[in-house]
């Protein structure tokens, strides 16, 4: 993945993976996030714990839709029984 | 069946519409057979290996098994052993950890996330999520010009990360080990791990969302059709 190890000067004593790496995966992770205020104004870096921060906020949300998605699936499953059986049947066959 | 893979599309624009879904899940008994004889092979990226057409088929179906073994749980609920008390929020609780099995299982035990959701489901304990305490101090950007410039690797503009002066390394620090107690079973890992984890977490839970919303279209599309006796 990332081939350059030579800028491993900075060893921070907790981790001891060379920046590069951690770079790397923030930026991959930036580039899952949804860009929001991320256009091309802003082409240029991006600053580690900006992307952090949106990251944690996107996995919460993600996780509340996940949630309020399986609330609402969960009443539409009690409430239509036999059609819904049926309708599952017929997708799985 | 042709090209089961779909390459990398960009994470922007999230729109397998749910008439994809609804033809897919009517494929599914066909092209089951196919899809285990084209195994992972988008597994080099994780882009392509959540994106893919043979998973979403594959999480879809244990979706749909799973979600129907909630459902006979909680119908035949005299004395049943795990069955949800009729509260709404139980019930919507037990369809999210269902749906979060079926997704850890099409994740196929390479991930930690979805080792420790299996885990905790056998160890009979819920997931926690823990609120995050509020991160106030920002964080000193510094535009140095030197640091790592990944030119061939982004698509449309060269975005580099900010260098990580000594002020922020702690702060980075920090929102890393947030993010790694929103993502399950990371919350002692290293750093780069818990960032791999959740960039695969991400894509795990986008695809999730699309599922259920698709499903949840159809369920209730279908309600509005006409009434069986």
């Amino acid at each position: 993945m990332s081939s350059r190890r030579s800028r491993s000067s900075r060893q921070t004593g907790a981790s001891m993976i060379s920046e590069d790496q951690i770079d790397d995966l923030v930026l991959q992770l930036h580039r899952l996030l949804p860009e929001l205020g991320n256009n091309n104004r802003r082409s240029g870096k991006v600053s580690a714990s900006k992307v952090l921060q949106e990251t944690c906020t996107y996995i919460r949300n993600l996780n509340k839709e996940v949630d309020d998605l399986s609330e609402r699936l969960s009443q539409l499953l009690e409430s239509t029984d036999s059609a819904q059986a049926a309708l599952i049947r017929s997708l799985l066959m | 069946m042709a090209s089961l893979i779909s390459d990398t599309e960009p994470p922007s624009h999230l729109h397998p519409t749910s008439t994809d879904l609804v033809r897919r899940k009517k494929r599914l008994s066909v092209s089951s057979s196919s899809a285990s004889s084209s195994l992972t092979t988008g597994d080099g990226d994780s882009h392509a290996r959540w994106r893919s057409e043979k998973q979403q088929r594959n999480y879809s179906a244990k979706l749909i098994q799973a979600l129907r073994q909630v459902r006979l749980s909680s119908s035949s609920a005299a004395a049943a052993t795990s069955s949800p008390p009729p509260t709404a929020q139980k019930r919507g609780k037990a369809v999210r950890e269902a749906a979060d099995r079926a997704l850890a299982v099409s994740a196929r035990g390479r991930t930690l996330w979805s080792r420790a959701i299996l885990s905790n489901r056998i160890k009979l304990k819920f997931r926690k999520q823990k609120r995050q305490r509020p991160a106030a101090i920002p964080a000193v950007i510094t535009t140095g010009s030197s640091s790592s410039s990944s030119g061939g690797r982004s698509k449309k503009r060269r975005v580099t990360v900010a260098k990580l002066n000594k002020k922020s390394i702690p702060t980075v620090n920090r929102k890393v080990r947030v993010l790694g107690r929103l993502v399950p079973g990371c919350k002692k890992e290293s750093v780069p791990v818990i960032l791999e984890e959740a960039t695969d977490y991400i894509q795990a839970l986008e695809m999730q969302v699309r599922a259920m919303k698709s499903l949840a279209e159809l369920l209730s599309g279908s309600d509005l059709a006409p009434q069986r006796g």
